[in-house]
């Protein structure tokens, strides 16, 4: 007996593709349907993306830095004390060299401020300002007056709430009030020369930013720093900045990623990878049905006809692939589709949307006003491979099915 | 070239609680090259039995070998390659795919088997236009008339020259010349190629060209004779 043979993959294809549109209207509606599930899985996910992206990169630059190092007890007391010298030469020839891309030494300290009115507990960062706008600082936040100009500015630049709580004003002096490392009180008057604006309401209620100099000057801690911030790549793999820093920085001081400064900021990260998972897998089950049904029905009403093929000697197992072969035709035209559906709602948008009807709510999760929705490679490949895949399996009851009727049920029925 | 045993063959269907006796202990031989009509009332079994000899249906008891291999026994797979390389079928009812031209429906077997596209299409052109229907090949079933639907699986069914064909009434849907005319393709093919023909019938045109004329009769053969006047 001669081996066995199926149909070559075109005829196939042929067969499943007049069959395919042989019900126009069910096979329309079933496209459709995919077409705007698809459509909602890279849309949806795309519009999440942008806001978690935004969620990170904001939390990333109030930070500021894919990596910091401290001192190994400053993050539980972030006081004098715990500061570190300013990096040595090995450290130094680490930050000046890929995959670094920019670093700043600051000073962070607590400290109290006061006007004429008030008194309020701040976090009082001397920095070096071309460093920190490098990190991030965007300078176009400072609203009012202007930023430092240097790590010896003598002025000051606070949030805009602080202001409103002081209330005091742009070109009015204060007063910072800290320890130096003897314990002992420093105070000095700043003016202030800048107010800024803050994606975070507590950077704008909680910050005051002088010069580096002119901080480590009044708290007399020669040049001494508190931290190190650096950036440099994706902020979604740092492991090869972390260790870049990590290494000649030496194991007296303690050098951390983003993920870990902000173990919450972190935690988004991963969450968001499999939210978007089980939103392509929920919105699939909710087509699946479709998928199964349209199916069920594309293969019962011609039991006739796969009999009469299977009489003809066509083997059940060419009867499951050509069956196979029409869903995944389906799918990927309903694939099709919802990416051109989905990039074209996207293109339109990617410049952002301006949430600031409902941005009340937003501003206080962190979430900036205007959402730039963030179409991923990575997003749209999990959703068309979970298509195809899920929706093979889905078209393999009914395919079988059909594959295990018997020739004579087609011909017998006169 | 086949021989074919069928030896006590029985098949009963239940239809309610009527029980069937579509075939009721149907002993028969089928010599190599052979041309055999098998006549009877509407509901005597032949269609049962040549679905029987095909593969197509369970046999409720009894045996059926082509060639020594025993039809009754294969599996599914086997079974439709047993049809597909050596068995041409014409259905009494359904026989046509909706979907595939008229063309398409006789090279459906040879697309299957692997022949190479341009035999297909040769092979195709020909045994249509042999059968009356040229000009018509790229027609859908529905855009065809009952006649012509039968021709198209007639052609379909001899198209590759297989060992043996069984035929359903093929002239249920024909005119007298149409039917001549499928007679005397069926009668070539069976003395020049050895094909050998099996044909269910009530056609007393077709009956005029068998060798061999079997009558049945409630799931019984009541007669199996030779005809001299061929
Ligand atoms: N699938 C089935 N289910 C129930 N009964 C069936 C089935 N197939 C055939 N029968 C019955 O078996 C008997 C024999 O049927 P068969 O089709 O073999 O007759 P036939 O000789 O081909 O008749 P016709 O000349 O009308 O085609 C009939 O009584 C028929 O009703
Ligand atoms: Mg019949």
């Amino acid at each position: 007996m001669a081996g066995r043979r199926a149909l070559s993959l075109a005829a196939m294809s042929r067969l499943s593709w007049r069959y395919l549109w042989r019900n126009y209207r069910r096979t329309s509606i079933m496209l459709l349907a995919i077409g705007v599930g698809v459509w909602a899985m890279i849309f949806m996910t795309a519009l999440m993306r942008g806001m978690v992206d935004q969620m990170i990169a904001d939390g990333i630059d109030a930070l500021p830095g894919l990596v910091q190092v401290h001192h190994p007890a400053f993050r539980d007391d972030p006081s004098i004390e715990n500061s570190i010298p300013p990096p040595g030469p090995q450290l130094l020839a680490a930050l000046g060299s890929p995959p670094v891309e920019a670093w700043t030494g600051r000073v962070k300290v607590p400290a109290m401020i006061s006007s004429e009115r008030n008194t309020r507990g701040v976090t009082l960062l001397g920095v070096d300002p071309a460093g920190e706008i490098a990190l991030g600082f965007d300078p176009a936040s400072v609203v009012e007056g202007r930023f430092l100009e240097g790590p010896r500015d003598p002025g000051l630049v606070v949030g805009r709430k602080l202001l409103e709580r002081l209330e005091t004003d742009l070109g009015k002096r204060v007063v910072i009030m800290s320890q130096d490392p003897d314990n002992n009180v420093a105070d000095r008057g700043f003016r202030i020369v800048g107010v800024f604006e803050a994606k975070l309401s507590g950077h704008e209620e909680r910050q005051a930013y002088a010069g580096l100099a002119t901080v480590q000057e009044l708290l007399g801690m020669g040049d001494q720093i508190s931290e190190i911030a650096v950036t440099g790549g994706d902020y979604r793999d740092v492991t090869a900045l972390h260790a870049r820093v990590r290494e000649p920085a030496g194991p007296q001081l303690e050098v951390l990623p983003w993920t870990e400064l902000d173990r919450y900021l972190g935690l988004m990260l991963g969450v968001m990878d499999g939210f978007v998972l089980v939103w392509v897998i929920v919105i699939f089950l909710a087509l699946s049905f479709g998928l199964a049904n349209t199916l069920m029905m594309a293969v019962f009403e011609r039991v006739r006809e796969i009999g009469l093929m299977q009489a003809l000697g066509m083997n059940p197992s060419a009867i499951l692939y050509q069956v196979l072969l029409e869903s995944l035709m389906l799918l990927i035209l309903g694939l099709l589709l919802g990416n051109l559906l989905a990039i074209a709602s996207i293109q339109p948008i990617r410049n952002g949307i301006d949430l600031s009807v409902v941005a009340e709510g937003f501003e206080m999760m962190g979430v900036s006003s205007v959402l730039y929705p963030a179409l991923k490679m990575q997003d749209l490949v999990l959703a068309n491979v979970v298509v195809i895949i899920l929706g093979i399996l889905t078209s393999l009851l009914p395919a079988w099915r059909a594959s295990q009727y018997r020739p004579v049920e087609a011909i017998a029925r006169n | 070239m086949p021989n074919i045993l069928c030896n006590d063959l029985c098949k009963t269907y239940r239809q309610g609680d009527a029980v069937i006796k579509a075939l009721d202990h149907v002993t028969l031989e089928i010599e190599p090259g052979d041309f055999i009509c098998l006549s009877g009332p509407s509901g005597s079994g032949k269609t049962t039995l040549l679905n029987m000899i095909g593969g197509l249906d369970e046999l409720d008891r009894g045996e059926i070998s082509i060639d020594g291999q025993r039809v009754d026994q294969l599996s599914k797979g086997p079974l439709a390659d047993l049809r597909l390389h050596h068995i041409g079928f014409v259905f009494q009812a359904y026989n046509l795919i909706p979907v595939l031209s008229a063309r398409e429906n006789v090279e459906f077997v040879m697309q299957v088997q692997g022949v190479p596209a341009r035999e297909r299409r040769r092979k195709s052109m020909a045994i249509l236009k042999e059968v009356g229907l040229d000009g018509l090949e790229d027609r859908r079933p529905a855009q065809l008339s009952g006649g012509q639907q039968q021709r198209v699986a007639v052609a379909r069914a001899i198209v590759s020259q297989p060992k043996l064909v069984l035929a359903d009434e093929p002239t249920a849907n024909l005119d007298s010349v149409s039917a001549t005319h499928l007679m005397e393709l069926f009668r070539e093919l069976n003395q020049n190629h050895g094909v050998t023909f099996l044909i269910s019938t009530h056609d007393e045109r077709v009956m005029r060209y068998a060798r061999r004329l079997i009558r049945m009769q409630d799931g019984k053969v009541i007669s199996d004779e030779i005809q001299k006047s061929v």
